[in-house]
């Protein structure tokens, strides 16, 4: 029998129409403007760990078709925006990321973006408070932490994720779980499965984590942390056990950006990824000026899945990719 | 034999892992902040029943694993093997050593039809019926007047097995025991 019928229930369905509405009445309120970009793009993000889908374009049937990217984010047409006078813009989208299937995960899901010119990241992560309390209804009593990454691996594991070499780390991530030795290639290799094993799963009630190891800047900002520890400005929110939203003060700096894509490429290319070509509009967006922002980009579907108690993102999803 | 990516395991598919044969339980994708992916899969190893935790880089391989099951007949043991013949028609016997017949050893019944689980040409274990019917060949008297509630005392069966019944229950009663969790679950019909 084929299968056509959804996998979500109508309740999600309506709970999901619901969620849109709150999200769009939010941003209203504060003034924040909806926009849509492209999801077809000429160039697509360098980052080692996404892996865009590619599209193919004929001006007619037959004729020679060029390649498009589907985005696996709206954050470099949504920076060309912002780098235009835009103001504080939020775009409710779909993105795309190769590979990416599992329980939280859908090749094709629903993001969340949006930035905010002038704020701080704990401005930011205020908002996302905000937004993550409306959506869910959480109760005054229900606080959401922030901790450091640094102090959560302190508490969790006892080290300090910035300064242990990777020769302990590696040592460590061998002694928490099983895995083949030679997957532990970088720190932000045994950091990442530190975290994925032995913090994360744990992490039930809404938290937000801050200060970033500078490997693990992608687009933010790096600086450094009280303790004079180079840190990425970054923070996610996480809850029951799963990341809900992933926020930047942004890399507004083109030289520094093209310096981050050479540096993407040739992590590509020493693992025998894709290689992408930088967006050169992007670069131009930033040598024209980009205003210092906060920004950040928020899984709807994860959030949808709080909000109903789901344990697989195929119950918030009128039809996930094995039945699309 | 066949190469199985991360991305195709599946419950209940059988791969090598450090040369034992295993059966897959749970595969969880997993990619904690902007990192690599990575597979958390849980697998049963089936010559000893362990379950073990691997974390896997996504896009990993591991080959498959020659696991077949089949229904089989088990027919009399000769002390060093239990033998036991395939259902199909085929009459096909295969012996199984102690540690493939494992626990099973207390549930053995000729005729009864057992899954026999059999890797490189093999037996590596053999399941039984979640229920059998058995004969009880030693218990004490019950207590005269005694009824169906309350106490319960040692029966030993047909296979060898020792389980708790009600006190009613008499030596050449046959009896239907889970053999998931070794009880008592009736009187059976004579």
């Amino acid at each position: 029998m084929t299968r056509w019928q959804p996998t979500a229930s109508l309740v999600a369905l309506q709970a999901r129409a619901d969620l849109n509405r709150v999200i769009r009445h939010f941003f209203a309120q504060r003034g924040v403007l909806e926009v849509e970009t492209s999801l077809l793009c000429a160039a697509a993000g360098t980052d080692p760990a996404l892996e865009p889908l590619q599209a193919l374009y004929a001006t007619s049937p037959g004729a020679k078709a060029v390649c498009r990217f589907l985005q696996t984010s709206p954050e470099f047409a949504m920076k060309r925006l912002l780098a235009a006078g835009a103001g504080p813009i939020y775009q409710l989208c779909k993105a795309f990321r190769g590979g990416e299937r599992g329980r939280r995960h859908n090749p094709e899901f629903t993001m969340l973006e949006w930035y905010r010119p002038g704020f701080s990241l704990t401005e930011l992560m205020d908002e996302v408070e905000a937004l993550l309390r409306e959506a869910l209804a959480l109760p005054a009593a229900v606080a959401v932490a922030r901790s450091s990454y640094a102090e959560l691996f302190q508490r969790h594991l006892d080290i300090d994720p910035h300064r242990l070499p990777l020769a302990d780390l590696r040592t460590l991530t061998l002694q928490r779980l099983f895995i083949a030795a030679d997957a532990l290639q970088t720190r932000a290799d045994c950091l990442d499965l530190l975290y994925g094993h032995c913090i994360e799963p744990t992490l039930l009630e809404p938290m937000f984590i801050f200060d970033y190891p500078r490997e693990q800047a992608a687009l933010a900002r790096v600086g450094l942390d009280a303790e004079g520890r180079m840190v990425a400005r970054r923070f996610e929110l996480v809850m029951r056990g799963m990341e809900i939203a992933n926020g930047y003060d942004e890399l507004c700096d083109a030289g520094e950006q093209a310096a981050r894509f050479a540096s993407d490429r040739r992590y590509r290319a020493a693992r025998d990824l894709p290689d992408l070509q930088p967006d050169a509009r992007l670069l131009a967006a930033l040598e024209a000026g980009l205003p210092a922002s906060a920004g950040v980009a928020l899984g709807v579907d994860r959030l949808l899945m709080l909000r109903l108690g789901s344990q697989d993102i195929a119950e918030v999803l009128a039809f996930p990719f094995d039945v699309a | 034999m066949a190469v199985f990516s991360t991305n195709e395991f599946k419950a209940g598919l059988k791969v090598l892992l450090d040369n034992d044969p295993c059966s897959i339980l749970e595969n969880e994708y997993v990619k904690p902040g902007k990192g690599q992916a990575f597979n958390r899969v849980k697998l049963r190893n089936l010559l000893n029943g362990r379950v073990w935790e691997r974390t896997f880089k996504s896009g990993d391989t591991l080959d498959g694993a020659d696991v077949t099951e089949s229904n089989m007949e088990y027919l009399y043991s000769d002390g060093e093997f239990w033998h036991f013949m395939k259902t199909d028609g085929s009459f096909e016997q295969i012996a199984a050593d102690k540690n493939a017949v494992g626990d099973t050893i207390n549930w053995l019944k000729e005729q009864e039809v057992y899954i026999v689980m059999v890797w490189n040409e093999a037996p590596i274990s053999v399941t039984p019926p979640n229920f059998i019917e058995l004969v009880v060949t030693q218990t004490d008297p019950g207590l005269r007047g005694d009824t169906a509630t309350g106490g319960s005392k040692p029966a030993t069966l047909s296979s060898g097995a020792i389980v708790k019944v009600p006190l009613f229950v008499e030596e050449g009663d046959i009896l239907r025991v889970d053999t998931r969790s070794g009880e008592y679950v009736s009187r059976a019909k004579k």
